[in-house]
């Protein structure tokens, strides 16, 4: 009983915060501005297809980036000794510390064409690249963000291994290859879907980012429902529509890793 | 000509290592025939795992060597050997079946699937886990994951089966059948086995050979029954079982003097006068009335047993133990009988200082029963 109580305050805290909105995207996304019931805004939807696939191909490109970076390196710091671990650990959230819009705005002025890096290229002699306000940008911004939380679960599941467990791997006759495709690496795959929900989630969502770094060259469905609600098109009826088609289309994508994960328990790779 | 002698399977020369500038083994030499069933015994922290992990190839040695049939394999990784290891918690895979698990060696080495298949069915028969091949390593229960480190070890046919402390997180009941069960299987497969435990009763009841060790060195080398009768210094014989030891001296072949008596004895050629350690165990001395024993004290302490009385003694200030059945009373008077047959002696060593009388054993008792009323 004791615990129920303590719950109390969170569940209230969900109602308002999680329940509420959430319900209030839902009649929204299905009632016109009169207020009666509709399948319009829903259907107008299928209009902006092109920028829902924009977004999935750039948050895929960025969450797989994220993977090629971020597993090797969740894997040399679970590897060394756990004093260093702390330590590197620390770094990495350090810069999560400074406001992303601010990080984001540091990463403007070096790619900016008269920006540091630009200049830097100058120095050396080598001519001058448009990098500012090109998708490239966008991925390098979204990777650099949500890098930490990519290698944070990775680290986590890949510290927990009992190292005995690999022993027995080697005793069994397994080279340090083998050892890691055969058992580490499937052993780390509820640590790779989680850090790729919580890389890719972001990533399809996010209208800043692309706001800064895009500069418009790529229009995200963050961008379109920002435009719904602040924007001059304000039409939060179809702003909602568009916001419950991305969750719908994140659950499923949150639905398929979980399927690939359960079916890992059981498949050697 | 020389008969030609068949050399042991695996063999220790002089190993010394240490970790943190602490010496782990000092100079440990120990040869292990093949299928043989070798035990290596001693308290925690007395080398005995880190032996066990510089034969599996997970340590090398600061010098010395290990030889496989002669060979010298200091250098050779761990999955390049022909040895295969029990580990203390299973270390089972968790992301596979029961299946996978007991095949994992026979997949790195390809072998073909008919194969695996009809090695895993035999190995889990063996185990007797046959019913269970589908199954997840968590909805197992312990007894059932050991089965699953046995046959997955036995699978990848193993010249040398390592076991540590396989036993150490089974309940007693499942202890006992499993040291049964790993007798059967050591007997079936005719494999070699060392077992590393810290467990006395178990290591006497398994093995062909027990490896007593302490403080990085072996102690004493030799069949169950040889350290339980003969033990070589006052460390293994108080480790292995009870035993009272006591200051004596050797005053000619088979003749001694201990708490104040002569007593016969049947051992010899530890020259005329010598100070010694006498060994006699509890359950070896007769109670009797004060005037028929060799020596007597009073009963200071009583607990059942079960098969028999505990009792401990004070004679002049020395505590010593009694197994017997029958039944005293705290403050009785009680005479001693000990006959040569189970008097034991042993020369001198660094442990003789260390190692003495029931007192601590007694008081520890008193407090007990002390907190309880």
């Amino acid at each position: 009983m004791k615990v129920k109580c303590v719950l109390y305050p969170y569940l209230i805290w969900m109602g308002i915060f999680v329940i509420v909105p959430l319900a209030l995207i839902i009649v929204f996304a299905f009632t016109s501005s009169t207020g009666t019931f509709t399948l319009e805004n829903l259907i107008d939807v299928g209009r902006y297809s092109t920028v829902f696939l924009n977004s999935v191909i750039l948050g895929i490109i960025s969450t797989v980036i994220c993977l090629i970076l971020g597993y090797p390196m969740a894997y040399f710091i679970s590897g060394i000794h756990i004093k260093h671990q702390n330590v590197i650990i620390m770094l990495l959230m350090i810069p999560m510390w400074t406001s992303f819009l601010l990080r984001t705005y540091a990463w403007m002025t070096i790619l900016e064409y008269n920006g540091l890096l630009n200049k830097l290229f100058t120095f050396i002699g080598i001519p001058k690249i448009n990098m500012i306000n090109t998708p490239g940008a966008i991925v390098l911004g979204m990777v650099y963000n949500f890098l930490p939380y990519m290698i944070l679960p990775i680290y986590t599941v890949l510290s927990k291994i009992d190292h005995k467990v690999v022993e027995a791997a080697q005793d069994l006759g397994a080279n340090q290859f083998k050892v890691f495709t055969k058992v580490v690496f499937p052993m780390s795959i509820p640590g790779v879907v989680s850090g790729f929900t919580m890389v890719f989630v972001p990533s399809v969502s996010t209208f800043i980012i692309s706001k800064m770094l895009g500069g418009g060259s790529i229009f995200v469905i963050g961008d379109l429902i920002e435009m719904q609600f602040l924007g001059n098109t304000y039409n939060p009826h179809m702003g909602s529509a568009i916001s419950l088609v991305l969750m719908v289309i994140i659950m499923i994508t949150m639905g398929i890793m979980n399927v690939l994960d359960a079916d890992n328990e059981n498949v050697v790779i | 000509m020389y008969k030609k002698i068949k050399s042991p399977i695996i063999s220790l020369e002089k190993i010394n290592i240490s970790f943190n500038n602490e010496s782990i083994l000092k100079d440990l030499s120990l040869a292990i025939k093949e299928g043989e069933f070798v035990t290596l015994l001693g308290p925690s922290g007395c080398g005995k795992t880190t032996t066990l992990r510089i034969i599996a190839g997970f340590l090398t040695p600061d010098s010395g060597n290990v030889l496989f049939r002669g060979e010298k394999i200091n250098n050779v990784p761990a999955h390049k050997r022909e040895v295969n290891t029990i580990f203390q918690k299973y270390a089972l895979f968790p992301h596979l079946n029961v299946y996978e698990n007991v095949a994992f060696g026979m997949r790195i080495q390809k072998k073909s699937e008919q194969e695996i298949e009809k090695k895993v069915s035999e190995m889990l028969k063996m185990v007797n886990l046959s019913n269970y091949i589908d199954r997840n390593i968590d909805s197992l229960s312990g007894g059932q994951q050991q089965r699953v480190a046995i046959a997955r070890a036995l699978a990848n046919n193993p010249k040398v089966l390592l076991l540590d402390e396989p036993l150490g997180a089974l309940d007693l009941k499942l202890r006992k059948d499993m040291q049964t069960e790993l007798k059967n299987i050591h007997q079936k497969t005719g494999i070699t086995f060392i077992l590393v435990t810290h467990d006395q009763e178990e290591a006497l009841s398994m093995s062909d050979t027990v490896v007593v060790m302490d403080k990085g060195r072996i102690q004493q080398i030799g069949t169950p029954e040889d350290i339980y009768n003969e033990p070589e210094n006052a460390f293994v014989a108080d480790f292995i079982g009870e035993s009272n030891i006591i200051d004596g001296i050797m005053l000619e072949d088979y003749r001694v003097k201990f708490s104040g008596r002569e007593f016969d004895c049947i051992d010899k050629g530890f020259g005329r006068m010598k100070p010694i350690d006498v060994v006699i165990r509890p359950e070896d001395i007769k109670v009797t009335t004060p005037e028929n024993g060799y020596i007597s004290g009073k009963v200071t302490s009583v607990t059942f047993k079960g098969v028999h009385n505990e009792i401990i003694v004070d004679v002049d200030g020395f505590k010593w133990m009694i197994q017997t059945t029958e039944s005293q009373e705290p403050g009785d008077e009680i005479g001693m009988i000990v006959y040569p047959d189970d008097i034991h002696i042993m020369n001198k060593s660094s442990y003789s200082s260390e190692i003495g009388d029931y007192s601590a054993f007694s008081d520890e008792f008193y407090e007990e029963q002390h907190q309880k009323s």
